[in-house]
């Protein structure tokens, strides 16, 4: 007879090892897969997790690693806050968005002045932008109890519509022979969130890092971080230690888009280069899972968001090289979820053999 | 004695570098913005790879990588195939534009196909299909077939390409109808067959008996199916599974020729950048078998109309037209230039709604 009985605490040891095991088994499973769709399981799992890091053209391949983990890294961030708190801010694309917008609004306007305070000007108007979108969700919370979850993600379908009106109207380059999509920032000098390209460097890769060590502090160090843990963990005990929920939404929420109003702008004004109208590829969406996989914790999230980010580009790759269809590529990356998820049960539950133990 | 060393390993160096190229086969990459499975734009291109693969046999290699995003993502897979050591390269998407060019940059030895875009270098040539010629083919058949005078439109963005279609189905419809009404939905997408579905149903409830589409899935040609006593067209590929009803007919890419064409000219070392054009008369665009549905007479007038067409004996934009705000646009017998077709943002007179902006 096998059991599931509670754990007293929830394992440390488990809560560590989950992740770990959870890629192992999506190594598996996945090569089940490829190997059911006759492509050789080992060359295919080599191939998306060697290939990038270690293979011929790994000099190519790291840096797009850092421009392609960046976005998920700051997005799941802010993200994490909320979520460990149980405030659900499923909306961050949205937010993303239109933090993109915002920035790239106010470096099409100065182009083509170059000065140094566009830049700054942009990042701070991005931030601005994914902010005030998140603080819809979060005003109507606070305000008349809304579901968050609801009003987040719908505000998604809103600024992918304000997307298209901009590509399309407003922002439209004047030199695109009227088809649709902005100037291009990486030829704006001073508006560009290129630090060295070759190298992968942007300023969303630096505002990643700073974003981890941010929270890292916050959650460990700070008032509002432990206000942000007890509410998740013990709401009644919070509501006794005096934790203003109110200000609690507003802030995780205003953080959580604030950042991926960030992310947007940073890769408006660098790897994608414009405004257009299908300028957001799902890296709110994608956050989530990275937040997930990090364990909500700061340090996890990096870790978390460049794995994301290997099984990408290693992803991609295996699809030229072996000729893997995307939609195997795309089930081997919910594997990795689904795993983590049925993995977690372990962190919180024992598995015991035998009868069960009369009290 | 120095200079006959050189010379002669040089002259190896030479004798090497042939043989490697007449051993290699030659390798080509295909970038899709969809799925190979769409049953449309995709699944044409793949064709066109397949028919690479069928023509050159082992002296060709090629990949191809589906779904790719536009913008960063398509960069690094145009890049990862180039650093692969691709020989010719076809992005086959409008958004790839940017990202093609960039690449093209860094790897000058590599060619590189843009489809529908407007962007050249010298390893960097366009190629597109002069749709609008099926278009005009199509709206013959839309306006005579139609009973309610209402042919709905699926548009996917308002780029030129697709403001061109709507305009050459519009005057064609109308010119053998001229009660007929076009009512138009965007769904900013290529490819999403829950947003055509709903576009569809939409158009159908507001009376339209005819959907035509400029996306790239064959769920309007369910919807209509479902809805009975509606007509379609395939669209970018035959969707012949929907005949006899509700496709009529199909507008139909063929790029196989093209794509074998281009990459017998990388092997024959006379590839060279350029535009390329091409409608029903060069058999890029193709038009579907029109389906018994079709009373006779409207297939002749159809036919006729692909047959001029292909000729050059007849130009789907033929004045006189004038553009919606009633300006003259084509005087008795003028025909539009390409330059004004490929940048077209605007609806001929008689079309009621704005492009979206």
């Amino acid at each position: 007879m096998i059991r599931l009985e509670k754990r007293p605490q929830p394992s440390r040891a488990w809560s560590l090892a989950t992740p770990l095991i959870a890629v192992l088994a999506t190594m598996i499973a996945g090569g089940l897969l490829f190997a059911l769709l006759g492509k050789d399981p080992v060359e295919a799992i080599r191939t998306i997790f060697w290939e990038p890091l270690f293979g011929e053209f790994s000099f190519y391949y790291r840096p797009q690693l850092l421009v392609k983990g960046a976005p998920l890294v700051l997005i799941a961030i802010g993200l994490s806050l909320g979520f460990k708190a149980g405030i659900w801010n499923i909306g961050a694309e949205g937010q993303y968005i239109m933090g993109a917008l915002v920035g790239a609004g106010i470096g099409l306007a100065f182009y083509p002045l170059e000065a140094w305070y566009v830049f700054p000007l942009m990042v701070i108007g991005g931030a601005f932008g994914g902010w005030l979108w998140a603080m819809i969700p979060a005003y109507l919370k606070t305000r008349f109890g809304t579901n968050e979850i609801l009003v987040s993600l719908m505000l998604v379908y809103v600024a992918e519509q304000f997307l298209a009106s901009m590509s399309l109207g407003l922002m439209r380059n004047p030199e695109g022979h009227g088809f649709p999509g902005s100037r291009n920032f990486n030829s704006y000098e001073g508006a560009s969130s290129w630090i060295n390209e070759n190298a992968g460097m942007h300023w969303g890769v630096v505002a990643a890092l700073i974003a981890v060590i941010f929270a890292y502090v916050l959650l460990n160090r700070h008032m509002v971080g432990y206000h942000i843990r007890l509410t998740g963990e013990a709401p009644r005990a919070a509501k006794f230690a005096g934790v203003n929920p109110a200000r609690l939404i507003l802030f995780c929420l205003g953080t959580s888009g604030m950042l991926a109003g960030l992310a947007g702008l940073f890769e408006v004004s660098g790897p994608s280069g414009q405004v257009s109208i299908d300028f957001n590829v799902g890296y709110g969406f994608t956050a989530i899972i990275v937040a997930f996989l990090g364990r909500l914790h700061p340090v996890g999230i990096l870790l978390a968001g460049g794995l994301m980010a290997l099984t990408y580009i290693g992803g991609d790759i295996a699809q030229s090289n072996l000729q893997l269809p995307s939609a195997a590529i795309q089930v081997f990356q919910g594997m990795l979820l689904f795993f983590l998820l049925a993995f977690d049960l372990l962190t919180n539950f024992r598995i015991s053999l035998g009868k069960p133990e009369v009290a | 004695m120095k200079l006959t060393n050189l010379m002669t390993s040089a002259a190896m160096a030479f004798g090497l570098a042939t043989a490697a190229l007449a051993d290699d086969p030659t390798k080509v990459g295909f970038v899709y913005v969809g799925p190979v499975g769409d049953g449309g734009w995709t699944y044409e291109h793949d064709q066109g790879r397949k028919a690479v693969v069928a023509e050159f046999g082992d002296k060709v290699e090629t990949v191809y990588v589906e779904n790719v995003a536009e913008g960063p993502d398509a960069e690094r897979v145009i890049t990862q195939m180039a650093l692969q050591g691709a020989d010719l390269i076809f992005t086959t998407s409008f958004g790839y534009m940017d990202p093609t060019i960039n690449v093209a940059a860094k790897f000058p030895n590599v060619r590189f196909e843009h489809a529908t875009g407007y962007k050249q270098a010298d390893n960097v040539a366009t190629y597109s299909a002069r749709f609008y010629e099926g278009r005009a083919v199509q709206g013959t058949i839309a306006g005579n077939m139609t009973k309610s005078n209402i042919v709905g439109y699926i548009g996917s963005y308002p780029i030129p390409e697709v403001i061109r279609g709507i305009n050459s189905a519009y005057i064609h419809a109308k010119k053998v109808n001229p009660d007929v009404e076009f009512k138009i939905v965007w769904a900013f997408t290529w490819f999403d067959p829950a947003k055509e579905a709903d576009a569809a149903k939409v158009l159908i409830e507001q009376g339209a008996d005819v959907i035509l589409q400029h996306t790239d899935s064959t769920a309007p040609q369910a919807a209509a199916q479902a809805a009975g006593n509606v007509i379609t067209f395939g669209q970018a590929s035959d969707m012949a599974e929907y005949g006899p009803l509700p496709r009529v007919s199909s507008i139909i890419d063929d790029w196989a020729p093209y794509y074998i064409a281009r990459t017998q000219a990388v092997m024959d070392g006379t590839w060279a950048s350029g535009n390329t054009w091409d409608g029903i008369g060069a058999g890029m665009v193709g038009i579907g078998e029109i389906s018994d549905s079709v009373p006779a007479d409207v297939k002749e007038a159809a036919l006729a109309m692909k047959a001029a067409l292909a000729d050059g004996s007849y130009h789907a934009f033929t004045g006189p037209i004038n553009k919606q705000d009633g300006s003259a646009w084509l005087a008795e017998g003028e025909v539009a230039d390409d330059g004004t077709l490929a940048g077209m943002s605007f609806y001929v007179e008689g079309i009621e709604g704005d492009i979206p902006q």
